[in-house]
């Protein structure tokens, strides 16, 4: 019976005279090094981007999926107003619990007299799952591809309240006319 | 008299100001650089706000030196219980010092003429005579034995504070420093020998001045292409003289915390980084002055340009000392960013692949260099 031997399952590390002269090497290496530098710098000096990086906060990124989960919003009548009517399913659904709606009363509205006086989501827990969008009967909350822009110096920034969730002005809506800014907009877009 | 003293005192501020500032900006273009060579952006958030307005200054991230300088001086100057304290406060200076004082013997530029620089201002000239200075600190004959005697001077430092921060890791790195450092002193020495051979002098203003002639008809007479061999020797000597990547055994992060300077914190320490910038600076300007003509452009004397065809283009004074400053500044830049390139792309050697190419690599190679030099020239000489 032949000894044991041991599998090899690599290639031994051959190196021809060229790379063990190491200096040839060094100056392929600098090359390239270089060169990354050189194309960087070209598209610095010429105003372009020289970077994968993406500047955060100020820029975002572009690989976002179409249908990521980022930030909610509250969608809006064509007065202005939400269109949610804080019958607090989201906030029951919400698996963090992050949702927290006080109802108002407005009797001058006949067809949605309940409405959202407060409106608060807590950024710091929330799980991004989406099972408040799901729950919506009304369409009141969606979350758009966009993050939160969430870095903050306080627990309380987290908390993104009703004016930062109602600020959602898209130029146009899939589902229902939507309101750009003023009430001049409101005419045109349901004309 | 008292002309030569006006005269050097301007000399002086200007070496001292050029080298803060090359030790300053040395370390936002080793940032910037490397974040572009490895395809990122870099330090780009520190910014001084101009007081009682919102508008910020960021200018490419070039206040992250100073943020740094702030936090090191504002920072607790931790002492450990060193059974030594004078040598472990002396240490950052013995290193700091030399490291400025090899600059006193480099010329960063020609001969300066006053009565013709003022001609303009008539008892400007007059006062100064027919004095002339060239840009040099001290005009010393033995300017690269002075080099190396201050060069030298730093592993006194080095050594001093790791025997006297009472910390194996420093310890450790400061024999590390003190056995790389003398090994590759020897090679830096080895390899001007060659240039010395050739140009029969060590004064650096002589030796600068040589090679704006002319080799072989129109290559300019610099020291690369003279020695193109020791030119490449003395870079990586110098560069493991400095201590830094692939040559940063002595302070290897992830082996000696920081090596020998381990104990020291806020501006001690902050002087041996500076240190350590600021010899980047001083390679660079050693390595232009000894092989890359200088401050000189290729073809370009005191006087003007002497062309390789035959034509020669004289240039008013003036601009030339301009030119010749620039030039100098300019050389030595970029051989700073060669340096940081290789900082920036080579990894680190093992403690005795270091040693073992210091001795039975470079020290062949410098000798060999030399022999050949020597025969060279006592070939054409005879």
């Amino acid at each position: 019976m032949k000894p044991y031997a041991r599998k090899q399952y690599w290639n031994a590390p051959t190196m021809s005279w060229w790379e063990r002269a190491y200096l040839f090497e060094i100056v392929r290496g600098l090359a390239i090094t270089g060169g990354v530098f050189m194309r960087n710098m070209g598209r610095w000096m010429t105003f372009r981007k020289g970077a994968l990086t993406t500047y955060y906060p100020e820029e975002t990124r572009a690989d976002y999926a179409r249908n990521n989960r980022g930030k909610h919003i509250l969608t809006q009548r064509p007065d202005g107003r939400p269109q949610c009517i804080a019958c607090n399913l989201c906030a029951t659904v919400c698996p963090a619990k992050v949702i927290e709606i006080e109802a108002g009363f407005d009797p001058d509205d006949a067809a949605h007299p309940k409405y959202p006086k407060r409106f608060e989501i807590d950024y710091s827990r929330c799980v991004f799952c989406g099972l408040c969008v799901e729950a919506c009967p009304e369409d009141a909350i969606r979350m758009v591809k966009e993050i939160p822009d969430l870095p903050g110096f306080d627990r309380a920034d987290m908390w993104l309240k009703l004016p930062e969730l109602l600020n959602w002005n898209p130029h146009s809506d899939v589902a229902k006319p939507y309101p750009a800014k003023g009430a001049g907009a409101v005419a045109k877009d349901q004309g | 008299m008292i002309q030569d003293l006006v005269v050097t005192a301007v000399f002086v501020g200007y070496a001292v100001a050029v080298l803060l500032l090359f030790g300053t900006v040395l370390t936002w273009v080793e940032r910037k650089q490397a974040a572009i060579m490895s395809d990122r952006i870099g330090a780009n958030r520190a910014y001084v706000r101009i007081p009682f307005t919102q508008v910020k200054l960021i200018w490419l991230g070039l206040f992250h030196g100073l943020a740094d300088g702030i936090k090191m001086m504002l920072k607790e100057d931790f002492r450990p219980n060193s059974y030594d304290r004078f040598a472990y406060a002396l240490a950052p200076w013995v290193v700091f010092t030399p490291v400025l004082l090899v600059f006193a013997v480099i010329p960063f530029g020609g001969m300066l003429v006053p009565s013709t620089l003022f001609e303009g201002l008539p008892s400007v000239a007059a006062w100064f005579g027919d004095r002339t200075y060239p840009m040099q600190i001290a005009r010393v004959d033995a300017g690269l034995l002075v080099v190396f005697a201050f060069g030298g001077l730093t592993i006194i430092g080095t050594m001093l504070a790791g025997w006297s921060s009472s910390n194996k890791f420093s310890l450790l790195g400061a024999l590390r420093a003190g056995s790389q450092m003398i090994s590759y002193e020897l090679i830096m020495g080895l390899t001007v020998l060659g240039l010395i051979v050739i140009y029969g002098t060590v004064d650096l203003d002589a030796i600068a001045r040589e090679q704006s002639g002319v080799l072989l008809g129109f290559l300019p007479a610099w020291g690369v292409f003279v020695q193109p061999f020791a030119a490449i020797l003395f870079l990586t000597a110098a560069i493991a003289e400095n201590k830094r990547i692939p040559f940063d055994l002595p302070e290897a992060e992830s082996e000696l915390i920081a090596g020998y300077f381990t104990e020291y914190s806020a501006m001690k320490m902050g002087l041996f980084m500076f240190a350590e910038f600021i010899e980047i600076a001083i390679i660079g300007a050693l390595f232009t002055t000894l092989f890359l003509g200088g401050y000189n452009l290729p073809y370009m004397t005191d006087a003007g340009f002497a062309l390789p065809g035959g034509r020669a283009i004289a240039v008013p004074h003036g601009a030339i000392v301009v030119t010749q400053l620039v030039v100098f500044l300019a050389k030595v830049m970029l051989v700073s960013s060669f340096q940081i390139l290789i900082r920036w792309s080579l990894p680190r050697f093992r403690w005795d692949q270091l040693l073992r190419f210091a001795w039975k690599f470079m020290f062949p190679l410098a000798l060999a260099n030399l022999l050949v030099t020597a025969v060279v020239v006592w070939m054409l000489q005879s």
